[in-house]
């Protein structure tokens, strides 16, 4: 299939960075098993941008996806599914996990983390 | 980009960055409480990424140029249209065709986000994303189609769709000139992402 856009630079990627796809699925997966309703997400969402655009304009990027992250982590702090402080221990566990883990191999918790 | 060069030996595996961590984080709690399957995750990834884009509005679009009876049921309700053609689902349970004309100009924008029809586009680019956009594109619609390169005549009326969580826009461009007698196949290769959110016009036909 030739590209859509002629003269357009490299088609642009979906998702430019892999986190900015996870968690758009890991929304959209919540959204549909019914843990809360789309015009939900998008009135909470809208407010999240609303105040980061004060700061500063968004580029629709990387502060577009910091910004859905901090709704989806507030919502399901609300929802009583993730609780802040069980997130920023699994978060440190990770990160921890990364920097023992030798490069090249899969990174993974250990035990129970 | 994966990493595949490396101007060192790390010690250890490259660290995500932060919100990258506290995706992980988040994934990881809601799998063990049995709330979502990362199967699932990839397969909604996969869909977007790959299989899922502006190419189903084309076809959407080029029916409609082809098929009068098509377009008038498109123009009256959309929904039921599109899905018959198996474009449906995720923020495509309302959608509507706004049509270009000699005197109107259709263009599509989400002030408070990012509400755009999936079945039919795909992900929306940064740039339908970004605040400029989203704060300029009401304000002055004709500068930021001469930004996109657009100029309309200023007989032609320009009219902006505020995207909702209800209601989602698909543009039919009007149709390029020097077109008659192609197919819909050839017809829809010339209908443009930009074209369908009202930021482009249909491209011509290459002799």
């Amino acid at each position: 299939m030739s590209d859509q856009t002629p003269g357009a630079k490299a088609p642009e990627p979906v998702f430019t960075l892999p986190w900015h796809g996870q968690v758009f699925a890991l929304t959209v997966s919540l959204n549909e098993a019914g843990h809360f309703a789309w015009s939900e997400w998008t009135a909470r969402f809208s407010q999240t941008l609303a105040r980061h655009g004060l700061e500063k304009e968004l580029d629709g990027g990387d502060d577009y996806f910091n910004a859905w992250l901090e709704t989806l982590e507030a919502l399901l702090a609300d929802l009583g599914e993730a609780a802040p402080a069980d997130v920023e221990r699994l978060r440190d566990a990770w990160e921890a996990a990364y920097l023992s883990t030798p490069h090249g191999d899969p990174v993974h918790l250990p035990e129970g983390a | 980009m994966p990493h595949d060069h490396h101007d060192h030996d790390d010690p250890h595996a490259l660290l995500p960055p932060d919100p990258a961590l506290r995706v992980r984080a988040l994934e990881t709690l809601l799998a063990r409480k049995g709330l979502i399957e990362p199967a699932a995750l990839d397969e909604i990834i996969d869909t977007y990424q790959n299989r899922i884009g502006p190419r189903n509005g084309a076809q959407v679009v080029a029916r409609a140029w082809s098929d009068p009876a098509f377009r008038a049921a498109l123009l009256q309700d959309a929904t039921p249209v599109v899905a018959d053609l198996g474009f449906f689902g995720r923020q495509g349970e309302h959608v509507v065709a706004v049509e270009n004309t000699p005197e109107v100009h259709n263009m599509v924008v989400c002030t408070l986000c990012s509400c755009y029809p999936w079945p039919l586009l795909g992900i929306p680019p940064a740039w339908y994303k970004s605040d400029a956009y989203r704060s300029r594109a009401v304000r002055e619609p004709r500068k930021v189609l001469a930004d996109f390169g657009v100029s309309l005549p200023e007989e032609i009326a320009v009219r902006v769709w505020d995207s909702t969580a209800e209601v989602r826009y698909l543009v039919i461009p009007r149709r390029p000139e020097g077109t008659e007698g192609m197919s819909v196949e050839d017809l829809a290769a010339l209908v443009t992402r930009d074209s369908m959110i009202g930021t482009g016009l249909a491209r011509a036909p290459t002799a």
